[in-house]
């Protein structure tokens, strides 16, 4: 348990400084920007009860909002994720199977699970931060590229990241 | 009520979003001006086109007397145009005398029937001999010249389109005179034929027609361009083909011309057939 709560606390701080000193930084023409922090709500245990859930969420959105000066954009995208997050895993994976797969990760829950798992999230976290961010419905063609394009952005810097880091897991 | 919590407890995920995402919200919109403004903006945009689109309708119920108002206010104005009045004048040595006197005044009708289809053509206006009208004042609408007036009663009189086969109106083209004719093979409402144009004139399509002095109506009232001109059959005129500038399907509002000198000129006229 007390590895557990050392772990994530890493990792949040890991994926924190890299979104906001290295990440904030890059980014295609306004286009493709990558946001991934997400995979830190993305990669929490399997086993942790929604209230909780939903407060790491929000606060890690809080977090980045206070580092890009969009306070609640975050927040909101990332409350969303979490609901979708919750969503999504009650769908796929079957509740007896936590004790032995504590979290989401690409080591254990396999490549194929993985992409799409995290394809789905960070595509309804994209969709909410980027509609609020231009909060209007006049540059809909423009917004949806820019989600789309960050999408891919985003899922492949997880993917790089999950085999950089778990590789070592499989099996 | 226990019911309530477990219902809540059930979809408590559903409740959480719902709880964080207003909070998100509440943030996003209170300390970002731009998507505050945003709110603001598009909330004052739904009243004003609320606002507007009534607007729309009062002023689309309220149009029948604003094009009333006009079309009184357009009478009121042609009688004020230059081409109303005569000169008075006589020419004398250096002293020239440069009063105007008024020799058109113009009354606003509603056309009220109205044909162009038929062989030959009449229409109804709502004036009658109460408003001035009698029998041979011409009729113009805003565009060009629409006929003559026929047979009038108390408050409605008839008019003799020009799309009639004896309606004859004497026009002008570069110089030179002819007449307006309708009918004889042309039952076309948008042209009319002009005759007795010498063919060796230079008659060139687009040249505009209008009337000549020797009509009921002020001289240069429009008529029509020439859209076509071909060597008459048989004798030295030209046939040319003329596009009207009066539409006569959407007639609406015309003007009857009152010629307050025709009387003595009539008067004058008849002498010289008693002679």
């Amino acid at each position: 348990m007390v590895r557990v709560v050392i772990t994530n606390s890493i990792r949040f701080v890991l994926l924190m400084a890299t979104q906001v000193f290295l990440l904030k930084n890059i980014g295609y023409y306004n286009l493709s920007i990558p946001y991934l922090y997400i995979l830190f709500i993305l990669t929490l245990p399997f086993g942790i009860p929604n209230y909780l859930l939903f407060l790491l969420a929000f606060f890690t959105g809080l977090t980045i909002d206070f580092y890009y000066d969009s306070l609640g954009l975050n927040a909101a995208a990332c409350t969303v994720l979490a609901f979708v997050r919750i969503l999504f895993i009650n769908l796929t994976v079957q509740r007896d199977g936590f004790d032995n797969e504590p979290e989401p990760s690409l080591g254990i829950m396999g490549f194929q699970w993985f992409i799409f798992y995290a394809f789905i999230l960070t595509f309804f976290h994209h969709f909410i931060l980027f509609t609020f961010e231009s909060f209007k419905f006049s540059e809909l063609g423009y917004t949806f590229i820019r989600i789309l394009m960050s999408t891919l952005f985003t899922v492949s810097l997880m993917l790089i990241t999950e085999f950089a880091f778990f590789h070592k897991k499989v099996r | 009520m226990r019911n309530l919590w477990l219902f809540i407890g059930k979809y408590n995920a559903f409740f959480l979003l719902i709880i964080f995402f207003t909070i998100s919200l509440i943030l996003l919109v209170k300390h970002n001006s731009f998507q505050h403004a945003r709110v603001w903006n598009s909330s004052n945009q739904l009243v004003g086109r609320s606002y507007e689109r009534i607007n729309e309708i009062n002023s689309y119920l309220k149009l029948r007397k604003t094009n009333d108002s006009l079309a009184a206010e357009n009478a009121r104005l042609r009688n004020q145009l230059a081409t109303s009045f005569t000169s008075d004048s006589i020419k004398q040595g250096t002293v020239r005398d440069t009063t105007l006197k008024q020799q058109y005044t113009y009354t606003v009708a509603t056309v009220i029937n109205n044909s162009v289809h038929q062989k030959n053509n009449y229409l109804t206006i709502n004036r009658g001999s109460k408003h001035g009208i009698s029998k041979g004042m011409g009729v113009t609408s805003a565009k060009g010249i629409v006929g003559i007036v026929l047979n009038v009663n108390e408050n409605f009189s008839t008019i003799r389109s020009l799309l009639h086969s004896e309606t004859k109106v004497s026009a002008n083209v570069n110089g030179s005179i002819g007449s307006i004719v309708w009918g004889e093979g042309n039952y076309d409402p948008r042209f009319a034929y002009l005759k007795d144009i010498q063919s060796h004139l230079n008659i060139k399509k687009g040249n505009r027609v209008v009337t000549s002095e020797f009509s009921m109506f002020p001289q240069g009232t429009a008529i029509g361009y020439v859209a076509e001109t071909r060597t008459s059959k048989g004798d030295n005129s030209l046939d040319i083909k003329i596009k009207l500038d009066t539409d006569f399907a959407t007639l609406d509002y015309v003007y009857v011309i009152n010629n307050i000198l025709s009387a003595q000129q009539l008067s004058l006229e008849a002498q010289n057939k008693i002679e």
